[in-house]
């Protein structure tokens, strides 16, 4: 195992009390900062400490904390954004229900080198048994003196509070989640203004992810120019995967950035390989939205190098031939996956969780999923392929939020490598009506099988 | 004070102006097309997309280029920025994919909407849409409802611009209508049927750009070139009381407010003048309403060509056709 950071001490009992969680060194980073730096110099901390985004876009969390608009008069927000949902991440449900004194941490530390004096953490609906621990540890953490008024004899006061979403994707995108927090129907805002200029109640608001914020913490106590070294690169310090899918060990992983990817797969610490002893045929690196690779070009990049576990490896060679970190959502596939059948399954969730605000998405999401449902289940046609490309272009960048990206990303990509299988599906209709059609009979690409021969 | 240049046409306007209204300002063929922004509703725009256009310098302190293609009617314009509308092969093709998904739900039944003849999407699609649809599975369909006992919701028609939604909030003292839903099945509408019932909830039929909000007093009454429309005027209490009367001989079919050339009301009418004065004899009648040449209900109405505003016309369209030629930018 590599160097273990946020789940360090995952496995001792009790380590969600507060005592247990107390005496294996937690709250040092409140009492470090709140005692001995002001916040400006924790904010330089995470500057210095490189920490990238991990909710999926990967911004530099640092510079996202120095866009804030500090000049204004209006009070100001971090909000946590627990709004976990995207298809095939579940990291921050596992930090959360496992060690959740560890964002709650990492909430007061930030929100102290952002002044923040009221701060929320916005969780899915769905995760309503988790909302019942944080609130206990919140609760813990108010009768310990570390929330609420003057904080450790400070004159730093903070007041936290977890809130209930109602189970919506799009309300993890920041503008949706902020109009959610307000009440509201959990819609994007355009932008611009950045959440850092007018975000919650159109106060100078900071939004960052579960694991992001309780990043911090670790930052705060060994400092940023040693959180730094940690990684590889841009990519500094670890991250939770979540690895689902066709491998033999599935689960939550913390890994050090820049990990071979093969690595991670393969060996026994982490993946321990694919099922069953089959053969691996795509991957899906980093949560439903980000494209799809085959087994070649995720273990190797186009140019050979093998392919790490980092920002920079991952997205080696653009859309064309790389892919993206993301949330850290792996999703291995073998080779009796269908390919158009698991990109029918995004594309629905994908129809389902548009909010309907804009026209692109609104009605490609759509679209997609009815030709793709047509397609899986043996009524496509040759123009079907093309239609897809074409109507995943119209949606990507012209929507008011990531969502239609999102959409469109995986639609675009799986063509892109996969077409012979599409192709496949409008060739053999009577073959693919069944549901399991590539177990019983895997695919094989042509120039694989012109190989056999 | 701020230039700005698109499609080769420089202009200047105020600080915070959008590129919608600078483009306005110019006016012609660069105006950028909007299915949902309206002028006299606040924070209106961005969810169509069909204004997108592109920005090929930020601004003169900044001069990269925009990544993605922006909403003209939420984009504030800044000191030396150059914009690309109908120059731009990129936005057209955009334009025409965003036209493509609008009318993928919409039931294209204008032989019977009463909206056709003054329906935006009409418009928008002759100009940038294709004869034929690429899309094969059932459209979605709902109900038709009463909301308030005058107007009619056909929500199959809707295209969510949510500009009824603005009207409500702006307009009138609450909001008993809104948006219920997700993505494609979103439909605007109340939890109460017949619950909108307010002076002013008559303009939700005028600021829909299609017929999906309908005067239940008008429906199937005659189709709109048949009619004569007539500006006309009364003292009302309530409003502004100027409206255009649309008659066929001394009958008055329908009240409505007065559209710019943009199909966009600026001064709004009580549902008192809309409803209850069909009589001619309640209004002062001021003339003929003058409706554009290129529209269906000009037919049969001649007018005097304004000598003046045709050169202004010509002098525009050669400016443009200059500013077609510049050269393509360094960075596509």
């Amino acid at each position: 195992m590599g160097r273990q950071i946020l789940l360090e001490h995952i496995n001792v009992p009790g380590i969600n009390t507060f005592d247990v969680y107390r005496k294996h060194g937690g709250y040092a980073s409140v009492e470090k900062a709140l005692k001995t730096m002001t916040p400006d110099e924790v904010t330089e901390e995470v500057k210095k400490s490189g920490l990238r985004g991990r909710g999926g876009a990967g911004f530099p969390a640092g510079m996202k904390w120095s866009f804030l608009d500090r000049k204004s008069e209006k009070p100001r927000y971090l909000v946590c954004n627990a709004d976990e949902s995207e298809p095939g991440t579940f990291k921050d449900r596992y930090l959360m229900e496992k060690i959740p004194h560890v964002l709650i941490e990492g909430m007061i530390t930030s929100s102290y080198a952002l002044g923040a004096k009221t701060s929320y953490i916005y969780v899915r609906g769905e995760y309503m048994y988790i909302i019942r621990i944080l609130e206990q540890a919140i609760e813990e953490a108010y009768a310990k003196g570390f929330l609420g008024k003057n904080i450790l004899g400070t004159d730093y006061s903070l007041d936290l509070y977890v809130q209930p979403g109602g189970g919506a994707y799009i309300c993890g995108e920041e503008t949706a989640l902020l109009e959610s927090l307000e009440g509201k129907r959990g819609n994007p805002r355009l932008k611009p203004p950045f959440p850092a200029v007018a975000g919650l109640y159109a106060s100078p608001t900071v939004v960052n992810n579960v694991e992001t914020i309780a990043t911090v913490c670790a930052i705060v106590n060994m400092g940023g120019d040693e959180y730094a070294k940690i990684g590889i690169g841009k990519s500094t310090g670890t991250k939770l995967i979540s690895a689902s899918g066709h491998i033999n060990k599935p689960g939550v992983y913390e890994i050090e950035l820049g990990l071979p990817v093969e690595e991670f797969i393969y060996s026994d610490q982490y993946c321990g390989g694919i099922w069953k002893g089959r053969k691996m045929k795509a991957v899906v690196a980093g949560g439903s939205s980000v494209p799809i690779l085959p087994t070649e070009l995720i273990l190797k990049t186009a140019k050979g190098e093998p392919r790490l576990m980092s920002y920079e490896s991952l997205s080696d060679g653009g859309f064309v031939s790389g892919t993206m970190l993301g949330s850290g959502g792996f999703i291995v596939m073998d080779e009796t996956a269908c390919i158009v059948r698991n990109l029918w399954t995004f594309t629905r969730f994908y129809h389902h969780e548009s909010c309907g605000q804009c026209s692109p998405c609104r009605e490609g999401t759509g679209w997609m999923e009815k030709v793709l449902h047509r397609l899986e289940h043996g009524h496509g046609h040759e123009g079907d392929i093309d239609l897809l490309v074409d109507v995943a272009k119209k949606i990507e960048g012209n929507t008011i939020c990531p969502l239609g990206d999102a959409a469109a990303w995986p639609v675009a990509s799986a063509i892109r490598h996969f077409r012979e299988e599409f192709e496949y599906h409008v060739r053999y209709p009577e073959k693919v009506k069944n549901p399991k059609h590539f177990e019983l009979e895997p695919f094989v690409p042509a120039a694989a099988a012109m190989a056999t021969v | 004070m701020a230039k700005v240049t698109i499609d080769g046409i420089e202009v200047e306007v105020a600080d915070g102006t959008t590129i919608l209204n600078a483009a306005r300002q110019i006016g012609g063929e660069v105006v950028p097309p909007a299915m949902c922004y309206y002028s006299s509703l606040k924070d209106t725009g961005g969810k169509c997309r069909v204004c997108l256009v592109k920005v090929t310098q930020g601004s003169a302190k900044d001069p990269r280029p925009m990544p993605k293609l922006v909403a003209s009617c939420r984009t504030p314009v800044m000191d030396g920025m150059v914009v690309q509308n109908i120059t731009s092969p990129e936005v057209l093709e955009a334009r025409k994919g965003v036209v493509e998904f609008l009318l993928l739900n919409h039931p294209l039944d204008c032989p019977v909407c009463d909206q056709a003849g003054e329906c935006d999407l009409q418009n928008l699609s002759y100009e940038h849409g294709v004869g034929k649809t690429r899309y094969e599975e059932d459209r979605r369909t709902f109900e038709k409802i009463d909301i308030g006992d005058k107007i009619k919701l056909h929500m199959t028609r809707c295209i969510l611009c949510y500009r009824c939604t603005f009207v409500a909030d702006q307009l009138t003292q609450e909001r008993v209508h809104g948006v219920l839903n997700r993505g494609d099945a979103s439909e605007i509408s109340t939890y109460i049927e017949k619950a909108v019932d307010n002076d002013f909830s008559g303009n939700m039929i005028d600021v829909c750009p299609v017929g999906a909000l309908t005067d239940k007093t008008f429906r199937f009454k005659s189709r709109v070139w048949f009619t004569k429309p007539l500006d006309a005027h009364r003292d009302c209490d309530k409003c502004c009381g100027k409206v255009v009367l649309w008659t066929k001989g001394d009958d008055v079919l329908r009240v409505s407010a007065r559209k710019d050339q943009y199909n966009e009301v600026k001064e709004y009418i009580c549902n008192e003048c809309r409803y209850d004065h069909k009589d001619m004899k309640d209004w002062t009648i001021e003339g003929p309403r003058h409706i554009d040449r290129h529209s269906v209900i000009s037919q049969n109405h001649y007018e005097k060509i304004d000598m003046q505003k045709l050169k202004l016309d010509i002098d525009r369209q050669l400016t443009f056709q200059k500013g077609k030629q510049l050269p393509e930018t360094t960075n596509p």
